[in-house]
């Protein structure tokens, strides 16, 4: 019974851990420097028009496919906004001069491709909605 | 695709399995754990010991809708668990406590946080660990 304190330890800073995660998760904020600069050739298509929402995934990533379907499905009612999907592992030298540490982050891309807003975690629709609409504007 | 409450709730028996070979420093429970862990990495989380009982006993008392979920991502975390749960029972067989103590701690604290809030181990680890890889 001498590791009970260990455990309860553990466990108090697991779930600590956990709610920060979740907290922080998905958020999408906004880059006010070091914003970085994406060229349609880095990633294997064209930008959109307006912009470009460029989400990175992985193999090992459930919330991938979730913040696949959800930015696509929002992309939708904007034509002249395209949704890119890349496989972070074959592009890792795109991940690390973006700094891509996990899966899935998503850029938010003006037209001339400058990140104006990074979300790491799997976005919520509103979310997203509210930046498209920020992004039309800058 | 396979039922994603089925990896979380094999996490949390992984759990109160750690906890148990924590406090009992018993090489047969760590042993027991890093067998389900090994079959999780290398045939699958479905193929597991800890699937099998909730197929059997606990999917069967649960809503017949469900989210799916990649095999990949859980597939991923087993195989991590595996790799902590060889260090710990290297530790116990030899004696090496610190060693049990602080492996067996990382499968818990990974173990709880993907039972209790869902948390993606791969998500988190493989990217970092592929570009620390090819350096």
């Amino acid at each position: 019974m001498r590791s009970l304190p260990l455990i309860v330890v553990l466990l108090a800073l697991a779930s600590a851990y956990g709610f920060w995660d979740k907290k922080r998760s998905g958020k999408i904020n906004v880059k006010a420097d070091d914003r970085h600069l994406v060229r349609s050739s880095e990633i294997g298509s064209d930008l959109g028009e307006h912009a470009t929402i460029l989400q990175f995934s992985s193999a090992f990533c459930t919330p991938c496919r979730a913040t696949r379907s959800t930015l696509s499905s929002v992309v939708s009612h904007y034509p002249k906004i395209r949704h890119v999907e890349v496989d972070a592992e074959s592009n890792l030298e795109l991940v690390r001069r973006l700094d891509i540490r996990q899966t899935p982050t998503t850029l938010f891309l003006n037209a001339e491709g400058k990140e104006i807003a990074r979300a790491v975690g799997a976005p919520k629709r509103d979310q997203v909605v509210n930046a498209i609409e920020n992004l039309a504007r800058v | 695709m396979i039922d994603a409450r089925g990896p979380r709730w094999s996490a949390g028996l992984t759990s109160i399995v750690l906890i148990i070979a924590l406090i009992t420093r018993s090489p047969i429970v760590i042993a027991l754990q890093l067998v389900q862990f090994g079959i999780g990495a290398f045939a699958g989380p479905p193929n597991s010991p800890y699937a099998w009982l909730y197929k059997r006993f606990v999917q069967p008392r649960l809503s017949k809708t469900f989210d799916s979920e990649d095999v990949r991502p859980p597939q991923f975390a087993q195989l991590v668990g595996f790799l902590f749960a060889l260090f710990a029972i290297v530790g116990a067989l030899t004696h090496t406590w610190p060693l049990f103590t602080i492996a067996t701690s990382f499968a818990l604290f990974a173990a709880f946080l993907n039972s209790a809030f869902g948390y993606c181990l791969g998500c988190k680890m493989y990217l970092l660990g592929v570009r620390l890889r090819r350096g």
